[in-house]
């Protein structure tokens, strides 16, 4: 994929996140930083999937929420459409995320369970007051209905419905407002892989259908690759890899990469038989430094 | 003789809602050595079957309703707590996925090792911490000596593991049952943890139960595998013949649901997802388990009315559906291998 003429949706430069090491009993000092993110830069252009993957601690899901300013950045730009995120004030801010939302990983702590399916999916709707309480509920049996969810079940409860229902239920609400972007926050990682397909298959249809752009953070490199036309690469906050899916996983640069991809089992016992040898080989050769 | 084989196993959970026969009259037999892979989505019944086999679930609500479970001939269902308390640990040892929570946060891991070599064995103390050293060594915990007195906290994930996985050798076990080993870890960590296990195998000749969600992590590990849904085996044959040629609808559309890491067309392809949602085991469907969601279940078959039996279809390959992919219309003359 060439570089697009047009503006990216979004822009990232040198974003830096710091989190402060506090020790001490009474007064209380900070004694060190964490760098949770460390001067990571990308762009994703509109109707694009950037695929941010990487292990635990490796601070894809902090960019993630330092790109909807639910987490303010240290340091850094972050602009949506050319427009600067980080100088926001409050009530701008506010408008902006209808454009911005995110799909959690947990559907179980994400949606509250005193609250119907309804009214979860409603909410956005009402915190940015648009339309009428009748036309609300006639846009929240739509959205249900566009992620494959029986809008019949409007006055449930979550508690009610499976991982995967969840799922579509927390998409739904992302919907609401029509967003241009949706960070996608480990959304299949707890689900079961049978489910975890209709999920994918659903966010590539919704994506297809609405012109949808997906910052998609996983730490499952196959899922990535499936969602993903560009891919980057995270490692102790570091963003040490980027470019088109294929590229990054046929020929990856960075030895992290390497040994990221060479761990993946993969479903066929004889091509894992040479991948094992192959991994326990990089293994040792980045253990030696 | 197999080194443990599962005869027509069945534990129910009694419940207030209703009985859930979250294991239904499961069998499979595993050599000396070998590993049997088990794997299977949520509430297929894969970890109860290993709890059972241990005698570790609980009772009540759950209890074992029928079947044996013979370890080098001994049926360890008849067995008392007490028999089965030099059994665990000693001859067959478990681990389980969240290394997190299965170590004691209050003692150490000095501590947590020699109690079980000392429960199973009569030595002395400094005996016991010497062997703990080798152990944590063997998994290649660095600097194992001065680890022995830290608590779990100061351990990392995959280091937690291979403290488990020391405290499962420390009696030289000729079973390891292994229950989502490394679900909770990072994909190096896994590969890692994986690698290791293969080594540990092999140097003391035990026989391993892989319990897993991941079809990759079976494909890698196992000699044999066993596919569970909703209770039941549905399909059973050897690590090659399974994924080369699957039979039963389920494993075929499970193989098809996962995302590939190589390959054309990834970006722009749909993957197989399998509609509805597993049965729900206190009211599953009256026969073929799968029938509900199977592709090719239809009104003029027997799917919805008669249980079909797991039968072997080829040599050391069992099935249970009605229609196994060699048997559908159309179906191709196999290419020998």
């Amino acid at each position: 994929m060439s570089a697009s003429p047009k503006q990216p949706l979004l822009e990232v430069e040198n974003l830096l996140k710091h989190f402060p090491v506090r020790s001490g009993i009474l007064i209380e000092r900070t004694v060190d930083h964490v760098k949770a993110v460390d001067d990571v830069s990308f762009e994703i252009a509109e109707g694009e999937t950037l695929g941010l993957v990487g292990e635990s601690g490796s601070g894809k899901s902090t960019t993630g929420y330092c790109v909807l300013q639910l987490l303010k950045p240290t340091s850094g730009s972050i602009r949506f459409q050319g427009q600067e995120l980080t100088t926001l004030g409050r009530e701008e801010l506010r408008k902006m995320r209808r454009e911005m939302q995110i799909v959690f990983q947990d559907p179980y702590a994400s949606l509250d369970p005193r609250m119907t399916v309804g009214d979860i999916v409603a909410e956005p709707l009402v915190v940015h007051s648009i339309g009428t309480k009748k036309n609300r509920s006639s846009r929240v049996r739509e959205l249900l209905d566009v992620v494959g969810f029986d809008p019949g079940f409007t006055n449930r409860y979550p508690h009610e419905f499976s991982g995967g229902q969840r799922q579509r239920i927390g998409i739904a609400r992302a919907l609401a407002l029509s967003p241009k972007l949706i960070v996608c926050d480990e959304p299949v990682s707890a689900l079961d892989v049978s489910i975890q397909a209709q999920i994918l298959n659903l966010l590539k249809d919704l994506q297809q259908d609405f012109g949808l752009t997906y910052l998609f953070i996983a730490h499952d490199l196959a899922v990535v690759r499936s969602m993903s036309d560009r891919i980057a690469v995270m490692n102790k906050g570091k963003l040490i890899e980027i470019g088109p899916a294929e590229e990054v996983y046929a020929s990856p640069r960075e030895d992290y990469t390497k040994a990221l991809l060479s761990a993946v089992p993969i479903p066929d016992p004889r091509a894992m038989k040479e991948r094992k040898a192959a991994r326990r080989k990089l293994r040792h050769a980045l253990a030696e430094g | 003789m197999a080194l443990l084989e599962v005869r027509n196993l069945a534990t129910h959970f009694f419940t207030r809602e209703g009985t859930v026969r979250a294991v239904d009259g499961v069998s499979f037999a595993l050599e000396a050595g070998k590993t049997l892979g088990i794997v299977g989505e949520s509430g297929s019944g894969k970890s109860v079957t290993a709890l059972s086999i241990m005698g570790l679930i609980p009772i009540p609500p759950a209890k074992i309703v029928s079947g044996d479970v013979l370890f080098e001939g001994r049926d360890l269902t008849k067995l008392s707590e007490k028999q089965l308390e030099d059994v665990r640990g000693r001859e067959i040892a478990m681990i389980f996925q969240d290394p997190m929570t299965s170590l004691n946060p209050t003692l150490t891991i000095g501590t947590q090792i020699t109690e079980t070599i000392r429960r199973h064995y009569d030595v002395p103390k400094q005996q016991a911490r010497k062997k703990a050293v080798e152990l944590l060594e063997e998994v290649q915990i660095p600097r194992a000596a001065d680890r022995l007195d830290d608590y779990p906290h100061r351990f990392s994930g995959g280091m937690r593991q291979r403290v488990m996985i020391a405290i499962a050798l420390s009696c030289d076990p000729k079973l390891l049952i292994a229950d989502e080993p490394t679900t909770a870890l990072d994909v190096t960590v896994q590969a890692a943890v994986l690698d290791l296990l293969d080594d540990l195998r092999q140097a003391h000749e035990m026989a391993m139960i892989l319990i897993t969600h991941d079809m990759g992590v079976v494909a890698e590990s196992a000699d044999d595998i066993v596919v569970m849904y909703g209770g039941q085996i549905v399909e059973q044959a050897s690590v090659n013949d399974l994924f080369d040629r699957p039979e039963h609808p389920y494993t075929e559309a499970l193989l098809g649901a996962l995302p590939q890491i190589e390959g054309e067309g990834i970006r722009t392809g749909r993957l197989t997802a399998i509609p509805g949602r597993p049965p729900d085991l206190k009211n599953p469907p009256p026969a073929c388990r799968f029938a509900p969601r199977c592709p090719y279940a239809n009104a003029n078959d027997t799917c919805a009315t008669e249980m079909p039996e797991l039968r072997e279809i080829r040599k050391d390959h069992w099935v249970r559906t009605a229609h196994p992919a060699c048997e559908r219309a159309g179906a191709k003359e196999p290419v020998p291998a």
